[in-house]
């Protein structure tokens, strides 16, 4: 069974419709990364499943119950957890505070503080420092372990590589690698293609708030994904990734 | 020797007025709404340990009661009518497009509203007469303090504050729901990421907050001639002590209430006449000078 399914999803800020008739599936310990330019209700979707916006249409199924109107702070205790656009930590409570946050679900299993900062080495050092006072790579780290604590069944990585430098993001990436290895299911909302492709089982491009192209990480046609991204043809092709440093 | 009497009277009256204000910061600290039914409803505190030591209960059972009846009462008030009336500041999309409703100010009004009815419902119940909270002879009585003679109910009231904002603090640092009650008050969309539903824990700070406020209007109650219009000058002292310690920090208003009583009895020893005189003017000049207060804020936000 699907860890998440979503069906006939429809999500509308006012009169915008963001996100129009769009499902999906994870299976245990797959790795999806959704992909798609701004505008493309990419984070709209994340905050359909994460109960933050809820949606007009569809169904969210977590583990095969439905979840759908289920309001944000009861979903994350039932085990979707959102690490969300812009981080949005807790300026006034410490680093560790904000990782504690991750407990207050009260969802205990394999992610507790010391598995977190052995993930994220340099967070340990920074663990009595205010949340407002973080670089953006530092906070990332921490949004990420506060979402880890909460042991979801399902993990939501919104556009993680946003206004960092390109070294900070391929840390986090590799970070992200690891905690998906060990079998986390994750969906992963990103514009980088080069880091999405090196933690995604599959990719699924959205266009206008639709689902346009499904496919396997592997062998991906980067073609067709720039196609799919702008809704033309002859998109030029991005840049080889880097590949990754370790295994 | 006046002097020296004058400043530790200060500081006692500064313990009730810190006690006072502490409820005051609290919802300002965790919701960023002033509560101006604050000072009425430690004069309501007062009334209901007045009728039931009037029926016969030993002050102390009257406490007992009317503090933990005072906690559900703000749990219900926080999910009845701030609540609602903070969604029009934060809440939804629509309401936050909309033109309807007083948007920031709607909390600030609904406790406007509540401070007026509540103050006219008392005078129509116990009438505009000053009561006060019969205690036997501990009002008078007094403890030496070296060459000075210090009330013992005043001293009581200073510890009992420093007591409870200590309590409040050490509730707010150390515990699961004190930190999620910190970290509603920075971002109340990121901690219901978390599990944290924001209504419930304002209700929970709200309703900490008129438990401290309802023990505050006893002690008040217990010193001081009281009235349905004294609820007034309960929010006005309360109010200028949380600003002079600074916004949302309770140690800033444990200070703030202290510096409070030092300026008005200090300045009663210049001039009798001129002892709240002199406290609103301290207010005013740290508004100039420290406008964000004496301590910076710290906890919570």
């Amino acid at each position: 069974m699907s860890v998440l399914e979503v069906a006939g999803l429809e999500v509308r800020y006012g009169d915008l419709l963001a996100v129009d008739g769009v499902g999906l599936t994870l299976a245990e310990g797959e790795t999806l990364a959704v992909l798609g330019a701004n505008g493309a209700g990419k984070s709209t979707l994340l905050a359909a499943l994460a109960g933050t916006h809820l949606p007009t249409a569809g169904t969210v199924l977590l583990d095969g119950d439905p979840v759908t109107r289920v309001p944000a702070h009861r979903r994350v205790r039932r085990g979707i957890a959102l690490v969300p656009e812009g981080r949005r930590l807790f300026p006034s409570l410490t680093v560790e505070e904000n990782l504690l946050m991750g407990r207050y679900p009260r969802r205990f299993g394999p992610w507790d503080l010391r598995a977190v900062y052995d993930v994220f080495p340099h967070v340990a050092e920074i663990r009595d420092r205010r949340g407002g006072v973080l670089s953006g790579g530092q906070q990332q780290a921490v949004a990420i372990g506060r979402a880890l604590l909460t042991n979801p069944r399902v993990l939501l990585l919104d556009e993680v590589s946003l206004g960092l430098a390109p070294s900070v993001v391929t840390q986090i990436y590799d970070a992200v690698r690891r905690i998906t290895a060990e079998g986390t299911t994750a969906l992963v909302v990103e514009q980088d293609l080069d880091q999405a492709l090196r933690v995604a089982d599959r990719v699924q491009c959205l266009l206008g708030g639709r689902t346009v192209l499904e496919a396997p990480a592997a062998g991906l046609d980067r073609e067709a994904v720039a196609d799919a991204y702008f809704g033309i043809a002859a998109a030029p092709t991005p840049a080889p990734a880097p590949r990754p440093t370790e295994a | 020797m006046d002097w020296l009497n004058a400043g530790v009277q200060g500081v006692l009256l500064g313990g009730q007025y810190s006690l006072l204000a502490c409820g005051l910061s609290l919802i300002f600290g965790v919701m960023r709404i002033v509560n101006l039914a604050h000072g009425v409803l430690a004069v309501l505190a007062a009334y209901l340990s007045l009728v039931l030591v009037q029926q016969g209960l030993p002050l102390w059972l009257a406490v007992v009661v009317v503090v933990p009846v005072f906690a559900v009462l703000g749990y219900a008030v926080q999910r009845g009518l701030f609540n609602p009336a903070l969604a029009q500041v934060r809440g939804s999309d629509s309401a936050r497009q909309g033109s309807r409703g007083a948007g920031e100010l709607a909390p600030l009004l609904v406790s406007f509203g509540v401070a007026v009815a509540l103050t006219s419902l008392l005078q129509e119940v116990f009438s505009a007469d000053t009561r006060k909270i019969p205690t036997g002879d501990l009002a008078s009585a007094g403890v030496p303090l070296g060459p000075l003679s210090v009330g013992l109910l005043p001293l009581i009231t200073l510890v009992v504050a420093a007591a409870v904002i200590a309590a409040v603090q050490v509730f707010l640092a150390r515990t699961a729901t004190g930190r999620a009650m910190r970290a509603v008050a920075d971002d109340a969309g990121a901690a219901a990421m978390y599990g944290v539903d924001p209504r419930h824990t304002y209700a929970v700070a709200t309703a900490l907050a008129f438990a401290t406020l309802a023990l505050a209007g006893v002690f008040v109650g217990m010193s001081t001639q009281f009235s349905p219009g004294y609820g007034d000058l309960v929010l006005l002292f309360a109010f200028e002590a949380v600003i002079i310690g600074g916004l949302g920090s309770l140690w800033g208003t444990l200070l703030g209430g202290i510096v409070l009583g030092l300026a008005q009895t200090i300045g009663a020893q210049i001039d009798p006449q001129s002892g709240v005189l002199a406290g609103h003017l301290v207010f005013l000049a740290v508004l100039v000078v420290r406008p964000g207060g004496l301590l910076p804020r710290s906890v919570p936000a």
